[in-house]
Parts: C-alpha cells; structure tokens; sequence
C-alpha cells in the first residue's frame, strides 16, 4: 500500500453509502462494516431506507442510504459523512446535505445521463453545479467497469448490473485500506447458496479495489486507527438481533422456556426472523393473525409457566393495550418489545422517534403501571431485553422494552459475553412451605410479587382472570376498599423494582454545573455531545436513563444536584414531563427533534450552549 | 390417557355458580365435568380458557386450571398456552359474540392452524352480559336492543365458518340433549387439532326459547338428526326417515315411499377428508332437511403444535447448540487477543 498518494491519517471517518433502494447499499454498507470491525474498528452504523420496498427506479423517494462510522471512540454513526458514495443523481441529491466540509463524493457517472437527470428533478445537465457541490468528486464509470469485468461470465444484464454496488465496495475498501480478502469472505457467507453470483461479486470487488488502485493520484485515502479493546471473541450485531439474543440468555438463567407471539411490523420485525430461526435453541416463535393475538398468545405462554414475550412498534403496541392491562391483573411475566417509529397512526414507519414513552407508561385503561425500560444502543438492547425478562419473571409483571428504529436497524462491534456474566433469574415459584395455605393472589410480604404456579403441577390449579380479585382470598371480587387496596398493591409492587436496578450514574463533568439528561437509544449523541462540550471547556455533566418506570431511586437527588438540568429527546419532551410529575417544582430545559431521525451530535452540543448562554 | 380414574367431581370447585336459574349453561357445565371425567386426563393437566360473556365464567367453576381472558381473546391466549406448554389439555369457552365477533379472526386462525385445542362455542344468537343487544349468529331481521327495527345483515353459521377455515372436527348439540353434548365432548377431547363443538344453548332471559323449533320435544325426532360415523343417516320417531343424496345435494325421505329403501339411506363418514358433504350436512337447520348433532366431521390432519415440537427436534438434532453462546460462536465471528 506505500504507492498510496495522499494518505490522510484519522482516529474515525464516517462513509455514506446511497443509490435506489434495489441498488443493494445496505448489503455494501453490512459488509463494510464487519470488515472493518474485523480489523479492530469500534463501529456504529445507521440503515435510512424508504418505506417503499421499491419506488420507481431513480426517483427521489427511491433512495437507500447506509452511514457507518469506524475508528476509534465511536459511539454514534456519525453526524456527517466524510465520504458519500450515490449510485445516481437521485441519491446525490437527497444525501449531499450529509455530507461533511472537505468530504469525498464519489458517483457512478454512468448513471448520470440526462434521463436519469430527469428522474432526479435537476433542471439543468450539470447537477454538482446545480447543488452547488465543491467537494473533491471522484467520477467513476461504475456500470461500464462492472459490465466489462463480468463481461466473459455469461451473466445476463440484469444480473450483473446488480452487481454495482461491490464494485463500489471494492472501490471504498481501497480507499479505507480494508483486506479485501475480509470482504471475500462476507460475500462467499452471502452468496453461499449461489456459487455463480458470488464469482461474479468477487470479481467485481476486486476490479473496485483495483480501480482505486489506479486512480490513486487524484484522491486522498484514509488510515483509519483501530483501538485497543478488551480480548474475546466478537461478533457485529444490530438492535433488534441483540434484543432477541438477550431474551434467550434469560430464558437460559431462568429456566424458563422462551415463547414469541408476534405480527410483522417494520422496524421490529428482524426480532421475530431471528427468534424464529432459534428453534434450533428450542425458542418457539409464533407468528399470530394480529398484533393483539401477538400479545394474547404471549400472556397464555407465560401463563403455561414460558418467558412470554411480544415484539413490535408503536401501533401494535395501541392494539396490545388491552391485553398488557390482562397481564397486569394476571400479575404474570410478559415482556413487550417496541421499537419505536415515527408516528402517530402509520406515520413514519422506517425512521426513528422517542415518542411512545407515555403510551407504554400510561396507554391502558384503569390504574394500570408497568415497568418500562430502554436500551441505550444496539449493543444494549442485549443487556435491556435481558433485564426486560429478568423483572417481568422476578417481579410477575409486564415490562415494556423500549427500543427504536435508530439502535434496532443499527449495528455495532459486541463482544460475545461470558454467560456467568449475568445473573441467574430466579423465578417465584410458590414455596414448598406454602402449599397448604397457598392462594393465586398470595405475595411475598416483602417485594409484593405474587408466587407462580406453573400449570401441570398438582395441587396447584387455580383460576387467573382480568376481573378484580379479593386480597385475601384470591377470588373475584367487587368490593370497593378491597378494589383500592389491590389497586395499591399492583403499585406499589412495581414501584419496589427500583430497590432491584442500578442506581443513575453520572458522566462526564460530574461537577458541572449543566446536566444533560436523555434515555434510550439517544445514548451515544448524547455521550458524544457531553464530551464534545467538556472538550470545549463547558462544565457539562451527562447522565442517561435506561430505567424509565421505576426510575432508579437516586433520580430525584442526581437531578436536584444541578442548577441547570436540559432533557434532550427525539418527541415533544415527554420524558422531561415525566420527570416533573414526579419531582414537583423542578425546571427542566428541553432540546426536541421529532423529524424521525437520530440527533445529530451538533445540534445537542449547540442546543446545550445556547440554554447556557440564555442563563 | 392416564390410569388414575376421576369423577366428574374431581373437576367441579366449590364455588357457586352464578349463572341465572334455567340458563343452559348449568348443564353444559354438568355434561363438560362428567366428559373430562370419561376422558380421564387429571385436572392438574387441564387448563380452561375463555374470553368474556356469560359463558366465559366456566372457568372459575373448575377445579383445573383456568383463565377467564379478555374478550374474544380466548383463542390467542390458548393457542400460545398450547404451543408452550403442549403436556396440557386446553378447552376453550367461548359464546358467539366472544367467539365469532370480536374474537372471530382468532377463531378462524385457531381452526386453519390446528392447533390441540377443545372449543366449546355456545351459541345462543344473543348478547347476554350486555343485556340483550343482536350477535353475528341472530337471524335476519332479529329484534333486539340494538336492533330495535330487525337487523339488516345475514349472520355466521358457525359450521361454514369453520370449514370455510379449512377444520377438521366440527360436532353439534343441544343444551337440553345431555348424551349427546357428553358423547361429542368426549370425542373432541379425542380429537387432536381444534375440535370446535357447537353448543345450542338457551339464554333464558334475553333470548327465551330461541331455539325451540329444534329442542320442542314433540318435533325433536323429525328436526333433528344424530350422525354418528359408520353407520345409516336415519332420523324421525323410529327412524322412519333417512338422507339420500339427490343430485349434488341431500334429500329428506320416508323409507319404503317413492321407492326409497334403506339401501339409499347414506352411511356417516366423519373420517373422509373431503369436506363436501359434511359442510352439507352441517348447514341442514331443521326446516327442509333436519339439523345435524353429534360428530360431524372428525378428520386427522397435521397439529399446528406437535408440528413446532417436531421441528425443534429436527433442527435441534441437525445444529446442536448447547448454549446461545455456543450458537453465536457456531457463526461470524472474531477473535481479540
């Protein structure tokens, strides 16, 4: 590699990648990503693609983007892309505003004719003047070069213009000094069933590479540092697959068997394709007619004595209301997944907000509290659907996990933990001493959680059901005092899951003056930003909950530490409502984005300072 | 089928019944005790499921286990319950308004799947705990509350339904005819898949006497017919009158006229996987052709839950992993040093 001209040396360096969504830019991004992974990068990525599965070829609404961001101290995809790569002018056009001051863009000129101008809305033949592009612009003959390398494969045309975006691939993996070999190996996993289209993919990767290769004088080429990260084996995961992964994990320190009830809605779908090709661990996924028979058949499962659980997005998670209010008066485990989309009604279905955290605490009918809980990044969603599990179990009650689109669809480095990393669950079965005088509404005096009794043992048949239940005596009952102390009971029984979760840690300049509060998968913006403030000399102090109800029990004392607390989330400032109904009388400074994309880290720090300088 | 031998009291609780004096339910409570008793499975391992309505408190007269659902919920809530835990026998309870209309698209699915569970629906054409209002099964032009002027839509017959849902095991009886509701529960105990039992019942309050025209002991022999599988389809006082098929359909005649024999007279298969005549025979309501109890269709097909459980195993038996771990480790992965 010492022919390289013009190496710029970075710690991190964020890549777009954008063409039609057929064009095939998230498998180019995917592979990209684990190859760079593979050579130590920390890595975070961000998939924006339409809601049309295929909107018309070169339109504007057609267009797929991947970002990823590798390097080192990486903890979101990256505001800006140094390099953007577009397929065609419709990609160019919709992606050139993610583009980065002195970035890269590199495009297929041969898709920039003047009917693919057309398709793009430019009004005149020159569209970098037209967008007012001045940044270094590497025009390659991507489909003429494809063409030629598989020239003798004997492909049709179809076919091998699918192949377009590995050249790009190879192109970007010359430019980034990736082992191609790496990208090989992907592409062979990829393609495994169809050793024909693998040749040709591999082939056209190579002539990217090579292409870049003999370019080199016109472009600058990156070195990409790669950091030092604890030993053990590590593997790229997405939200969605990490919050599949970690209720099998507490299926496994539970003992109890994991069932999925389910109904596919974007963007929470990936978690049942993966649940359900775990048969091959014994999970049984359960594809159901509706959202509601989702949740239905996963309040049956727990009832059966499984680990229920349901996934889905904001409006599956409306039509579930009904049946989370039966798990909450059955008092049994169930886990309910959302991966929040932008809404309200079908809303924006591909893109991400924070805006279903009052309906997961409150969307249901009488008193009905549950526990809600967020992961703070994709590779949290393990270590959240783990907890999700592990007090719906321990605490024999529904427990809303929620995730979004932005940590669900996006990926990062994860090093496979050691199972005796996390704790053994420990279900209240009823105990031994019990039996005789046991009830189905009987509790542990302490915690409030009612024992489970598991269907198919003897002597403990009993009758569950959503009508209210005498205290006492477990049977129904409509007695108004008995109402309100069971009403009391439910409350209080989620509201002592606080005494069983980590206190609030502080970040950053703990001694700041400024905190900055979020929750859920704004973690890494936030993070960054927080930093980025303390770089630049702010006293700035950070910190993230992943904990919503109940709220660690230090919430009230971190908060009130402050003199100024600034919530930044992605809806119209539901959580800072939240926080003020519980801690009367404090102030809290807002920043919102609710344009179904992920903050962008400047816009938190600039958020942050002007609320300072207002003061 | 267990050794241990039960009485119908080993699955009746102590708790009182609440249903109103002459509702139908009473005795299908009674016959369901006694059929799960002839069955033989212990009540550890029976579980009842229900949605809500009148029908739907069976459960908290059991001495199994139970769960008293949501409404028309109770089909999604036994299926995940079967798949989870398949060891237990799972009846559901449900009546025409939990069963057919808000929980009809549960209904439908639970039946195409075939999934191992016993559904009892009660249909007696009313909403009953709502007082009074028109459901999915009342007639044409039913009054009621809501449909204070007859109501103007077609309802569901609960057997086409069912096979339009691709079932296997449809069966019928009347609340009044205890042998009856007794023999066709034991045989959708028996049956593996959803075996759906329509219970003819009598809301005494809202609905009196709604299905007289069949129950009126005087016309019982001539209204009704009971198949049974193997053997002739005779029916009126001493079996006088026998069905023979006439063309595509079913025809009603007196053996010995018209030159009827008893040769002509069909012979019940509840077993033939075609459906055809079955669906026939279910949808005769008493009028031109007499209404069909007993077994009607009682067909082996694949079970949507041993179908699970055998491809766990396959794909166990092929992949192997011990541990999640172990499967993460059996793909793409990294090593750091």
């Amino acid at each position: 590699m010492l022919e390289k001209a013009n190496v710029k040396y970075l710690d991190k360096v964020v890549i777009r990648f954008s063409g039609d969504s057929g064009d095939g830019m998230q498998l180019a991004g995917n592979i990209f990503t684990n190859v760079s992974a593979g050579v130590g990068n920390q890595v975070s990525t961000f998939p924006d693609y339409p809601a049309e599965i295929r909107a018309p070829q070169g339109s504007l609404s057609g267009v797929s983007g991947f970002q990823v961001h590798i390097g080192v101290g990486v903890h979101t995809p990256g505001d800006k892309a140094d390099v953007l790569v577009a397929m065609n002018p419709a990609a160019l056009k919709q992606n050139i505003k993610h583009l980065n001051h002195g970035g890269i863009v590199i495009v297929d000129i041969d898709s920039f004719k003047e009917s693919d101008l057309k398709k793009a809305l430019f009004t005149t033949d020159d569209p970098f003047k037209e967008l007012n592009i001045n940044a270094q612009t590497l025009e390659v003959p991507v489909t003429s070069m494809t063409k030629a390398a598989l020239a003798e494969s004997g492909l049709d045309n179809k076919s091998v213009l699918k192949c377009r975006n590995i050249f790009a691939l190879g192109l970007v993996c010359w430019l980034f000094d990736r082992p191609i070999e790496a990208a090989q190996h992907h592409l062979k996993n990829k393609f495994a069933r169809k050793p024909a289209i693998y040749e040709a993919n591999a082939k056209v990767l190579q002539a990217g590479y090579n292409y870049g290769a003999n370019i080199h004088a016109s472009v600058s080429t990156y070195r990409i540092e790669s950091e030092s990260i604890a030993p053990g084996y590590y593997t790229d995961i997405n939200g969605n697959t990490a919050t599949a992964w970690g209720l099998i994990l507490a299926s496994e320190k539970s003992g109890r068997p994991l069932f999925l009830g389910s109904y596919p809605i974007t963007p929470a779908t990936d978690i049942l394709h993966e649940l359900a090709k775990r048969k091959d661990l014994g999970v049984k996924a359960v594809q159901m007619e509706d959202e509601i028979a989702g949740v239905c058949s996963a309040i049956g499962a727990s009832f059966a004595g499984n680990l229920g659980v349901t996934s889905t997005s904001g409006p599956g998670l409306a039509l579930k209301s009904e049946g989370i209010g039966l798990a909450v008066m059955a008092e049994l485990p169930l886990v309910v997944i959302d991966v929040q989309r932008g809404g309200p009604s079908t809303g924006l279905p591909t893109k991400t907000e924070q805006t279903d955290l009052m309906q997961a605490l409150y969307g249901r009918n009488g008193e009905s509290p549950v526990v809600v809980v967020a992961p703070a990044s994709p590779t949290d969603c393990f270590t959240m659907a783990f907890e999700a599990s592990r007090i719906a179990i321990e605490h024999m009650t529904p427990v809303i996990l929620l995730s979004d689109a932005f940590i669900g669809n996006g990926s990062s480095a994860w090093r496979v933990p050691d199972t005796d990393e996390y704790p053994e669950i420990k279900p209240r079965f009823v105990p031994e001493e019990l039996r005789e005088t046991w009830r189905p509404y009987m509790r542990d005096p302490e915690t409030l959680v009612r024992y489970w009794a598991i269907p198919g043992t003897e002597g403990l048949m009993h009758r569950l059901g959503g009508l209210e239940k005498d205290f006492e005596t477990s049977v129904i009952s409509t007695d108004p005092v008995n109402h309100e102390r069971m009403v009391d009971v439910r409350r209080r029984k989620v509201e002592n899951v606080a005494k069983d979760i980590p206190a609030l840690e502080v970040l950053c300049d703990a001694d700041a003056d400024t905190l900055l509060i979020g929750w859920g998968g704004t973690y890494g913006h936030l993070y960054t930003a927080a930093e980025e403030l303390c770089a630049e000399g702010h006293k700035v102090a950070f910190a993230h909950f992943r904990y919503i109800n109940p709220l660690p029990a230090n919430t009230g004392e971190v908060l009130r530490r402050y003199k100024r607390v600034i919530c930044a989330e992605l809806n119209t400032g539901q959580f800072a409502d939240y926080l003020q109904s519980k801690f009367a009388g404090m102030e809290i400074h807002r920043i919102n984005k609710i344009q179904g994309q992920p903050f962008l880290v400047k816009e938190v720090v600039d958020g942050v300072k002007q609320i300072i300088d207002q003061q | 089928m267990e050794c241990t031998k039960y009485s119908a009291g080993d699955y009746k609780n102590g708790q009182s019944v609440r249903w109103c004096a002459g509702c139908g339910d009473h005795a299908i409570l009674n016959v369901l005790h006694k059929a799960m008793a002839e069955v033989g499975v212990a009540p550890h391992m029976t579980a009842v499921i229900s949605g809500i309505g009148c029908s739907s408190r069976l459960p908290y007269y059991m001495n199994t286990y139970g769960f008293h659902t949501i409404h028309g919920r109770a089909a999604a809530v036994a299926t995940g319950f079967k798949v989870a835990n398949p060891e237990m026998t799972v009846w559901q309870v449900s009546g025409d308004g939990d069963g057919l209309a808000i929980g009809g698209n549960h209904f439908i699915h639970a039946v195409r799947r075939n999934i191992d569970i016993n559904l009892l629906l009660f249909n007696n054409k009313i909403y009953g705990l709502t007082k009074g209002q028109y459901s999915p099964t009342s007639a044409r032009g039913f009054v009621s509350k809501s449909s204070p002027y007859g109501t103007t839509e077609d309802p569901f017959i609960p057997a086409e339904l069912v096979f339009g849902a691709r079932g296997n095991f449809f069966a019928r009886s009347i609340d009044v005819d205890l042998p009856t509701a007794q023999e066709v529960m034991v045989a959708a105990a028996r049956h593996k898949g959803t075996s759906v039992v329509e219970m003819l019942q009598n809301c005494v309050i809202f609905n009196n006497g709604i299905h007289n025209y069949i129950t009126d002991r005087e016309f019982r022999a001539e209204r009704t017919i009971h198949l049974r599988h193997g053997e002739k389809m005779l029916f009126g006082k001493d079996n006088t009158m026998g069905l023979v098929q006439d063309g595509f359909l079913l025809k009603a005649v007196e053996i010995g006229k018209e030159g009827y024999t008893i040769d002509d007279v069909l012979v019940h298969d509840a077993h033939t996987p075609s459906n055809f005549l079955h669906q026939q025979l279910a949808m005769m309501d008493g009028y031109s052709l007499p209404l069909a109890v007993g077994v009607i269709r009682d067909v082996d097909s694949p079970v949507y839950n041993e179908e699970v459980d055998r491809q766990v195993e396959e794909v166990r038996a092929k992949k192997g992993f011990s541990s999640l771990r172990d499967m993460i480790l059996a793909g793409e992965h990294w090593e750091v040093k």
